[in-house]
């Protein structure tokens, strides 16, 4: 028999072929989705926002800010602890003992030590800062050796101050003090205020000196501003600020061809030097004024 | 409720402004598949800058970036009947088209073929104040077109002018600026029911977009399948469809008359369903299988699995030839190919100077159809196929898409309608002025 009510359940297949469609709101949300600026929002601005909000959060916690901080620093212990790294000896050349031992002591270095933990800038600088060394250079060389190559300055003159004596490089930086004159009996000396300046002009000079070397007894530094060669028997040769070389060139040629040193002068004044002038010493004078009055009481 | 004519105009400004931002979808509204097309202007058309290429009709300045068409659901004989069906269908095809284009598009021109389109054809005449035409001069001889009842509840879709003629010159394109008294046009007006467009109008807000236009389907597929000199000299277009077949008469580039019979390849595929007693979509398979309109002697021994799931054996394992098949088809061919013949009798087609026939639409796909047709409607038949545009995939260049082509063109290069012209000012004011303008130009 058949049943007069209607079909409740509907047929599976009429359900199947039901044509497939996008609903109203995929349909709505795919085009929301090809909108440029929604699909920018949605695919950049939303992300990098969602996580520098968690971040902040997060780091906002003291507790997360010192774990983060404490496995930064283990990372990097444990890197830098490794026996690669590790900087057992210093090794120095080029440098005198006194020197080295100078350098060992400024240099603020336990070893061992990782090289990560040298500043080879900042030790170079300190190195550099010590009086006696001209330059240096630092590195680390394979097997953990910090090498410390050092050139020393040469102290080429002596500078006589009021606090005693110093040794004075080419470069007019001074080296270090010296308590005896007999210690360096090569060097030549200077002395004055601001002489120092000048070391360039004086070596020049000493070597333009040459015949009366034997005779000098060194380089006074008047008035920071001018040069006077003190040779032996109190002689004293003024030089001019600027050509002082020349000058003393003109008075060493004079004292070869006239003799002029040799003679009982107290002073050669080459400041002006047009009008080059000599002192006769005292005693010579009184001795020429006494020969004049015998030849004029003799008349 | 939607008011078609008051929109037009609007609808042309969103048509303008869509082209201006460059992205507009066309949507084919059929009543056997839903095809929507993305398109993608260029702006300036950079081809016709060069010389010795022309803009290639029109189609360079723009390029199909997404294309997708879906089986139609709730369409009968071109029209919504069932609307929630046809707005999901709408829903299926822009979606895939967009999701294709990677864009999204706001803007949609829509083409239909149903709403028993009327053409009538309008003339107006005016006599010229000034001796020059002006553009308003052109907006009130069309304005002056007698305009007769077309009914109640239908609503005018295109209104073209035709033609205008000056004083005795006829055949003017474009009489602005030229010396006359009298100025006179034709135009060509097409009215479909009201409520169909409002329908569809409906449907397509419904699905979030705006509707940017609305054409029928036989004058697009006229314009996308029938190649210029077609256009030019004079040509019929017949789109034979899903449920209904659009005709369309084409002459000096304007459509001059459109009609539909509302019949088409779905009827076919019924009367197989009848015949055959199997499920439709085993008809429609058959159909497209092995559908013809001509037996010859093979097709007598070519025996068809016909199918079915009744769970009956027998019924379900029934063989039918080839050349049953075929006498199935090719009355209700030959039955829509009569009525297509007497509309185009009724419009007057037979006066043409060229009498050229173009079939196009998925139902001319019909093996042997141009023989059948040339016996019917004239010796001058060609299947047409929709004209090549930039970035169409192969699967959309076939026949059944020329109204979605053809939409492509009529976005890229409206034709002008007459609500394009601003309606002529009657204000007495303003045409004392107007003289007074008049008079200090023709003096000084």
């Amino acid at each position: 028999m058949r049943s007069i009510r209607a079909v409740r359940e509907k047929p599976k297949a009429e359900k199947q072929r039901c044509e497939p469609a996008p609903s109203r709101l995929s349909y709505r949300y795919e085009r929301l989705m090809l909108t440029p600026v929604f699909r920018f929002g949605v695919r950049i601005v939303l992300p990098f926002a969602v996580a520098a909000l968690g971040t902040t959060i997060w780091f906002s916690d003291q507790d997360h800010r010192d774990q983060v901080n404490m496995a930064i620093d283990d990372l990097r212990t444990s890197i830098v602890e490794r026996p690669e790294f590790l900087v057992k000896a210093m090794s120095i050349e080029g440098a005198s003992p006194s020197v080295a031992d100078d350098i060992r002591e400024i240099l603020p270095v336990d070893f061992p030590v990782s090289s990560f933990d040298l500043d080879i800038d900042a030790m170079k600088m300190t190195v550099d800062g010590l009086s006696p060394v001209k330059s240096s250079s630092l590195r680390v060389k394979p097997g953990g050796v910090l090498q410390v190559n050092v050139v020393e300055r040469n102290p080429v003159i002596l500078w006589r101050m009021n606090d005693g004596l110093h040794l004075v490089d080419a470069e007019g930086y001074v080296v270090a003090e010296s308590t005896q004159r007999d210690l360096h009996p090569n060097l030549p000396i200077m002395a004055g205020e601001g002489a120092d300046t000048q070391t360039t002009e004086a070596l020049q000079l000493m070597q333009a000196a040459g015949p009366l070397r034997e005779r000098m007894r060194g380089l006074v530094r008047v008035g920071e501003r001018r040069w006077d060669l003190v040779l032996d028997r109190d002689q004293r040769i003024m030089l001019p600020e600027w050509g002082a070389v020349q000058a003393l060139e003109r008075v060493v040629a004079l004292s070869q061809v006239q003799e002029m040193l040799q003679r009982d002068l107290s002073v050669v004044d080459m400041r002006l030097g047009d009008r080059p002038t000599i002192r006769i010493a005292k005693r010579s004078v009184e001795a020429w004024w006494r020969i004049r009055d015998i030849r004029v009481g003799q008349e | 409720m939607f008011e078609l004519y008051q929109s037009q105009r609007a609808m042309r400004a969103m048509r303008k402004a869509a082209m201006q931002r460059g992205v507009v979808a066309v949507l084919d509204v059929g009543t056997s598949k839903i095809a929507c097309l993305v398109l993608r202007f260029d702006g300036a058309d950079h081809l016709s800058n060069l010389d010795g290429i022309g803009s290639l009709a029109g189609q360079s300045g723009f390029r199909v970036i997404g294309a997708a068409s879906t089986k139609s659901r709730g369409v009968k004989f071109g029209e919504i009947s069932a609307m929630q069906e046809t707005e999901r269908a709408i829903r299926t095809a822009v979606q895939a088209a967009q999701k294709m284009a990677q864009i999204r598009v706001d803007h949609v021109i829509a083409c239909f073929s149903g709403a028993g389109p009327r053409s009538y054809g309008l003339d107006g005449r005016i006599d010229l104040q000034d001796n020059m035409v002006t553009e308003q001069d052109v907006a009130s001889v069309l304005a002056s077109c007698d305009v007769p009842a077309y009914g109640e509840g239908r609503e005018v879709l295109h209104a073209h002018p035709v033609n205008f003629a000056l004083d005795n010159r006829s055949g003017l394109a474009d009489p602005r600026g030229q010396m006359g008294q009298q100025l006179a046009c034709d135009m060509h007006m097409l009215t479909v029911d009201a409520n169909v467009v409002a329908n569809l109008a409906h449907c397509i807000k419904r699905c979030d977009l705006e509707l940017a236009g609305i054409a029928n389907s036989a004058y697009v597929s006229g314009l996308a399948a029938l190649v210029e000199d077609e256009l030019e000299l004079g040509a019929a277009c017949i789109d034979m469809g899903g449920g209904s077949t659009s005709l369309s008469i084409f002459m000096k580039k304007h459509m001059i008359y459109a009609d539909s019979v509302r019949m088409g390849g779905d009827h076919v595929t019924g009367d197989i369903s009848m015949a055959l007693q199997v499920p439709t979509a085993n008809a429609e398979r058959i159909k497209t299988f092995y559908g013809g309109v001509h037996a010859t002697g093979i097709d007598d021994r070519e025996m068809i699995e016909v199918g079915g799931e009744t769970g009956d054996w027998e019924h379900d394992r029934r063989t039918v030839s080839r050349a049953e098949l075929i006498g199935i088809i090719r009355p209700r061919v030959e039955e829509i190919l009569e009525e297509a013949r007497s509309r185009l009798d009724a419009a007057g087609f037979e006066h043409l100077p060229s009498q050229k026939i173009v079939l196009t639409g998925a139902g001319s796909q019909i093996p042997g159809l141009d023989t059948l047709a040339s016996r019917i409607l004239g010796q001058q038949v060609r299947l047409g196929r929709p004209m090549r545009v930039h970035g169409l995939p192969q699967a959309t260049t076939g026949p059944g898409f020329s109204a979605a082509v053809g939409m492509c063109l009529f976005a890229t290069r409206p034709q002008d309608e007459c609500w394009d012209f601003d309606l002529p000012v009657n204000n007495p004011r303003m045409k004392s002025i107007g003289r007074a303008v008049r008079w200090f130009k023709a003096n000084w």
